[in-house]
């Protein structure tokens, strides 16, 4: 299964099995999680410590959306604050850009956060005694930008976002999704690669909210940022993200697209969490498809030539929509000249449901 | 057992201490006795050297121009009431003392409790002597000062600043206890180093709260400051002091008036500031 417009295959950051405990006794704690496979409870009842983040793996590309969802409590927001060590891990390792976080002196882990990692925060965060502007040029002050330099980098950013003609108010002026769009525009003016998303439109209405979210997608494609983007909404991720890791207890459940996990839920917990999802956006044609030698067992001897041709990447509601102006039962999926396979009336129905013809295991 | 003989005097141990660090660090205590007489001298210099229709004029400018025209018409009252009373060098020396008292304590009084609020450990110790310095009446502290820097401004000063540190001190803490997390977080994301973190995040967010610890601790002053009068320190308390001592009420009562008038102009600007500063955090 290929995954969906990943960029390049560069891997930016590189989490291996992180850790992280909190509480006194954390050392110990995290002592007897890696020799005795101590469990969240565990570590909770005998060393009154929180098992905040649990044998995380994850590998951001350059280029990807890569959204972590999970419910509060999940360990997501501890999550994302190793991948800047805002918060130091327990246990395991952080490779952004090649380079380990934990082997940099002070200095270079603030270059690296200024250059390389912007944030934007679950409740903005923008400074109340400064000026939009002020606030989208802050990450470049700190950085002692020149003032002339970084006022017309954060004009940009802020034209970027949509709020040019906000410049010289305040943030109590604007709405909350103005004041969204300053901590997008003041991550953006350092021109990192990687945008760091903690929860940032979960306080805002649906409708905003969904607004946000393809702005936030078209832009990151559009200037070629990567990102992490943590949600605790299911849509949202599936809305935004490349890739999908779902969270439970500080560990990551399964890992990949939306296409893929509703799928092939990896248990029961991500079974019932996309049950409510609607599939008719998210399952393409190559999932739904029979092969070419199912088909010929089916319907011996049909013509593929007379069907409606469509494309693997085709969507259920584009596969319905031709299935009904059709005037013969199945479609064929064709990528270059080449046939790949067939979509029946039984497969697409199946792929309705979430199940692939080619994955029985779930039917 | 007696109980007589448990009686617990500390007195009986805080005289040696004040004697030995009379014998053995008087040049320290007679080098802050010279610098702060120069300080103190310099202000009240400053403060008389116009003539008092100049002095007026110059902070109702100043406060029409930094806070409004009510506070400005207020100052020039309270101002001109000091002077028509017949207090105005008394009351210019008052403001020198309140000036250079607060002037150290919050130089004290700040990076402790910036320190504080950062380190919860240092808070559990300072804050039972905070307790104890704001508990023990005022005048109890005019003795070991007294007793080392001898009768006069300096011991006054020194009195003073014990008690206007802890207002200071409390609410810097509590100004900084206040920031959200998230700005120092955002401080740290965005790779700008500590100091800049302090300056720029820190300090702008906790301003407001940090204005109305410089207004208690300029009140307070004050009010301790007057009561130095007991030690010679002169000013307006010098005044109130001789109408106890020779049972003037009149001399009593203007003096009374004017230190009222002191009290309202420092309260009124240091107040119209706050009320200008920066806009709180939004919720």
């Amino acid at each position: 299964m290929s995954v969906a417009n990943a960029g390049t295959d560069e891997v930016l950051i590189d989490c291996q099995s992180l850790f992280k405990v909190f509480g006194d006794k954390s050392e110990a704690a995290m002592k007897a999680i890696t020799e005795r496979g101590l469990g969240k409870k565990d570590v909770l009842r005998d060393f009154s410590c929180v098992l905040g983040v649990s044998n995380a793996s994850l590998k951001v590309r350059r280029g990807e959306i890569f959204c972590i969802m999970g419910l509060s409590g999940s360990g997501k927001s501890t999550l994302i604050r190793l991948l800047n060590k805002l918060i130091t891990p327990s246990s395991g390792k952080v490779i952004v850009k090649g380079r380990d976080l934990s082997a940099l002196s002070a200095v270079e882990l603030r270059q690296m956060r200024a250059k390389n990692i912007g944030m934007v925060f679950q409740n903005v965060a923008l400074l109340p005694h400064r000026t939009v502007l002020e606030n989208a040029a802050f990450g470049l002050e700190v950085q002692g930008v020149a003032k002339t330099e970084r006022n017309r980098t954060a004009t940009e950013a802020l034209e970027k976002v949509g709020l040019g003609d906000w410049l010289t108010r305040y943030p109590r002026e604007l709405s909350g999704g103005m004041q969204q769009r300053v901590g997008l525009a003041r991550a953006l003016a350092s021109d990192p690669e990687i945008i760091l998303m903690d929860e940032p439109f979960s306080a805002l209405d649906p409708l905003i909210r969904r607004q946000l979210q393809d702005e936030f997608r078209e832009l990151t494609k559009s200037l070629g940022k990567s990102a992490v983007f943590i949600t605790h909404d299911l849509d949202e991720a599936i809305r935004i993200g490349d890739r999908i890791a779902i969270m439970k207890d500080g560990a990551i459940i399964q890992t990949g697209t939306a296409e893929h996990i509703i799928l092939n839920p990896a248990d029961d917990y991500v079974a019932e969490f996309v049950a409510g999802i609607s599939r008719l956006h998210l399952i393409k044609a190559h999932s739904v498809m029979v092969s070419l030698a199912d088909y010929e067992k089916i319907r011996p001897g049909a013509d593929l030539g007379t069907l409606i041709h469509t494309s693997p990447s085709a969507d259920i509601d584009e596969l319905i929509t031709l299935m009904i102006r059709s005037d013969q039962d199945a479609l064929a999926v064709r990528e270059n000249d080449r046939l790949l396979g067939v979509v029946t009336p039984r497969s697409l129905l199946l792929g309705v449901k979430g199940e692939s013809p080619n994955h029985p295991a779930h039917a | 057992m007696n109980p007589s003989e448990l009686q617990f005097s500390p007195g009986a141990f805080l005289a040696p201490v004040v004697d030995w660090l009379n014998a053995n660090l008087h040049p320290v205590f007679a080098a802050i006795t010279v610098v702060i007489e120069a300080v103190l001298g310099a202000i009240e210099a400053g403060l008389l050297f116009l003539p008092p229709f100049a002095v007026i004029v110059i902070v109702a400018a100043l406060a029409f121009f930094c806070v409004n025209w009510r506070v400005a018409l207020l100052s020039a009252f309270c101002l001109g009431f000091c002077l028509v009373v017949g207090f105005w060098t008394a009351s210019m020396q008052t403001i020198a003392l309140v000036a250079v008292a607060v002037l150290i304590s919050v130089a004290v009084a700040f990076p402790l409790g910036v320190l504080c609020s950062r380190h919860k450990m240092l808070e559990m110790f300072v804050r039972p002597v905070l307790d104890v310095m704001q508990t023990v009446p005022p005048w109890v502290y005019l003795i070991p000062a007294v007793m080392i820097f001898s009768l006069g401004r300096v011991p006054a000063i020194i009195a003073t600043i014990v008690y206007g540190i802890p207002p200071m001190l409390r609410l810097t803490t509590l100004a900084f206890n206040q920031i959200r997390h998230e700005f120092r977080e955002l401080g740290s994301a965005i790779g700008a180093p500590p100091r800049a973190i302090l300056f720029k995040i820190e300090l702008p967010l906790a301003t407001r709260t940090l204005l109305v610890g410089l207004n208690q601790c300029i009140l307070l002053s004050l009010a301790m400051v007057v009561l130095a009068g007991l030690v010679g320190a002169g000013g307006l308390g010098a005044e109130v002091t001789r109408g106890l001592t020779r049972m003037e009420m009149g001399l009593g009562l203007r003096a009374g008036l004017a230190i009222v008038a002191v009290a309202i102009l420092l309260d009124r600007l240091s107040r119209g500031l706050l009320d200008r500063g920066p806009m709180p955090s939004a919720p």
